[in-house]
């Protein structure tokens, strides 16, 4: 270790930057899309219609049973042979990663909306409101303040999540790291600094998250 | 107008109502009591349907809310409902609260939806605080914007579930004088409440029940002058005698 050479990171600092890249846009866009579907499957499992809240609920418990890695490489090859053309690497992660969050998000989201009292749905009944007006103007929005330090946390484990796309061969920042370290021969710089990264990102939103907790209970 | 008929109702095992008959005619104010426990606030919730019934049926002017097949959230826009714990929307302004109803359920315009709420806020002498949230009002405020929320829907009967009962002592009165003004307008009440005071003012009729039946079901004077059951009496000698 003697000689630890930094500027190696320098430059690179392009290449890496792309990479970094790619693991916030697919993060963000995982997220949002997980949150749109989960809530979708939360509604479902809490609809109280019968064949909507078992098909939810099998999903649900399928995708929480195989790992991550595995609905990549499903929706890799599955998606492809159900469209009929490629749709490449980026994409195929992408609904693999929105699949899977969804999952998740939906058990978040039904225990916000269960958290929302009873008393404010009989309060938008007795107007005359819609169930998904309710659900819609009412349950939802206070579900949703009740979650958001919650979605954000999971939202950090979901971008530690993205450095498995290396598998369907995507440029993410964990790959292009690896891929400067081997090229140049500099493991423990680039791993090193790897980790930096991921950790000041994460614990960046961790410490947002906590300023959230603590607006909501001032 | 309002005619609840025989109905009964269980809790799994557990019966809460049995065999609960009476009505409240166009321009009554018929007031509910009893001891806690004994099913009223049960009772009223089954009048918009909030809570279905097992057996009996209930109408609201000629609609069956008991039956299969009726509009309940039709039926609903058109009975007005006050709660306990007032359930205004916490994530709304006082303006907001009065005109979600109005804008999704009745589909009137922003403008006249707006106009409604100020009219209404204004008559409950809380138009200062229209922009404010529930959050930043007192209890008796957020009751007033909470009966205020429910006349912005024109409602040709007014339900309260024990509207004072989570309410400081000091802040009964100003919910009970906007709910004595209602009364002298007119409106169509039914009131699950222990406030007797208010029952004597306004009350054309009382209900009392217990062990959820209906014992009693008198006009006002009768009921207060000569209690015909036991239980009645007891119960107005535990709530008046302090």
């Amino acid at each position: 270790m003697g000689d630890f050479d930094l500027s190696v990171i320098w430059n690179n600092l392009p290449f890496l930057w792309q990479g970094l890249q790619l693991s916030l846009w697919l993060t963000l866009l995982a997220v949002i899309g997980g949150i749109i579907l989960g809530t979708g499957l939360a509604l479902m499992r809490l609809s109280g219609i019968m064949p909507l809240a078992l098909a939810a609920a099998g999903y649900v418990n399928l995708i929480r049973s195989v790992p991550l890695i595995l609905v990549i490489f499903w929706f890799y090859f599955l998606v492809p042979l159900a469209l009929g053309r490629p749709i490449g690497g980026f994409y195929s992660a992408l609904i693999a990663f929105v699949m899977f969050e969804a999952a998740y998000y939906s058990e978040i989201i039904r225990a916000g909306i269960q958290s929302v009292r009873k008393g404010q749905v009989h309060a938008g009944q007795a107007t005359g409101l819609s169930y998904w007006q309710i659900q819609r103007y009412v349950v939802l929005p206070q579900a949703f303040r009740n979650m958001i330090p919650i979605l954000v946390t999971q939202g950090i484990i979901l971008f530690q999540d993205t450095s498995l796309v290396f598998v369907v061969s995507l440029r993410d920042f964990m790959t292009a790291s690896s891929i400067v370290a081997r090229t140049e021969g500099r493991l423990a710089e680039m791993y090193i600094f790897a980790a930096l990264v991921y950790f000041t990102i994460c614990f960046a939103g961790s410490l947002f998250v906590r300023r959230l907790q603590k607006a909501k209970t001032a | 107008m309002i005619s609840i008929e025989n109905i009964s109702k269980w809790y799994g095992d557990f019966q809460v109502l049995t065999d609960c008959t009476t009505h409240v005619g166009k321009g009554e104010v018929v007031v509910v009591c009893g001891p806690s426990g004994s099913g009223k606030s049960t009772l009223i919730k089954c009048v918009n349907g909030l809570e279905p019934v097992q057996q009996g049926r209930i109408l609201v002017e000629d609609a069956d809310v008991t039956a299969k097949g009726t509009n309940l959230t039709r039926l609903r826009s058109r009975i007005g409902m006050v709660f306990q714990h007032f359930e205004l929307y916490p994530h709304m302004s006082v303006r907001e609260n009065l005109c979600l109803g109005q804008q999704k359920v009745l589909v009137r315009s922003r403008d006249e939806a707006n106009a409604k709420a100020e009219a209404l806020i204004s008559r409950v002498g809380l138009l200062p605080h229209i922009e404010k949230f529930p959050g930043q009002l007192s209890g008796g405020q957020q009751q007033r914007v909470a009966i205020s929320r429910a006349l912005a829907m024109d409602p040709i009967a007014m339900l309260f579930d024990e509207p004072t009962s989570a309410l400081d002592p000091e802040m009964i009165n100003e919910v009970l004088d906007v709910m004595v003004e209602l009364a002298q307008d007119g409106m169509t009440m039914m009131v699950v409440t222990h406030e007797m005071g208010f029952a004597r003012k306004v009350a054309d009729r009382v209900v009392f029940m217990d062990a959820g039946r209906v014992v009693e079901d008198r006009a006002t004077e009768e009921f207060f002058g000569n209690p015909e059951s036991e239980r009645a009496q007891d119960f107005l000698s535990k709530i008046l005698n302090h």
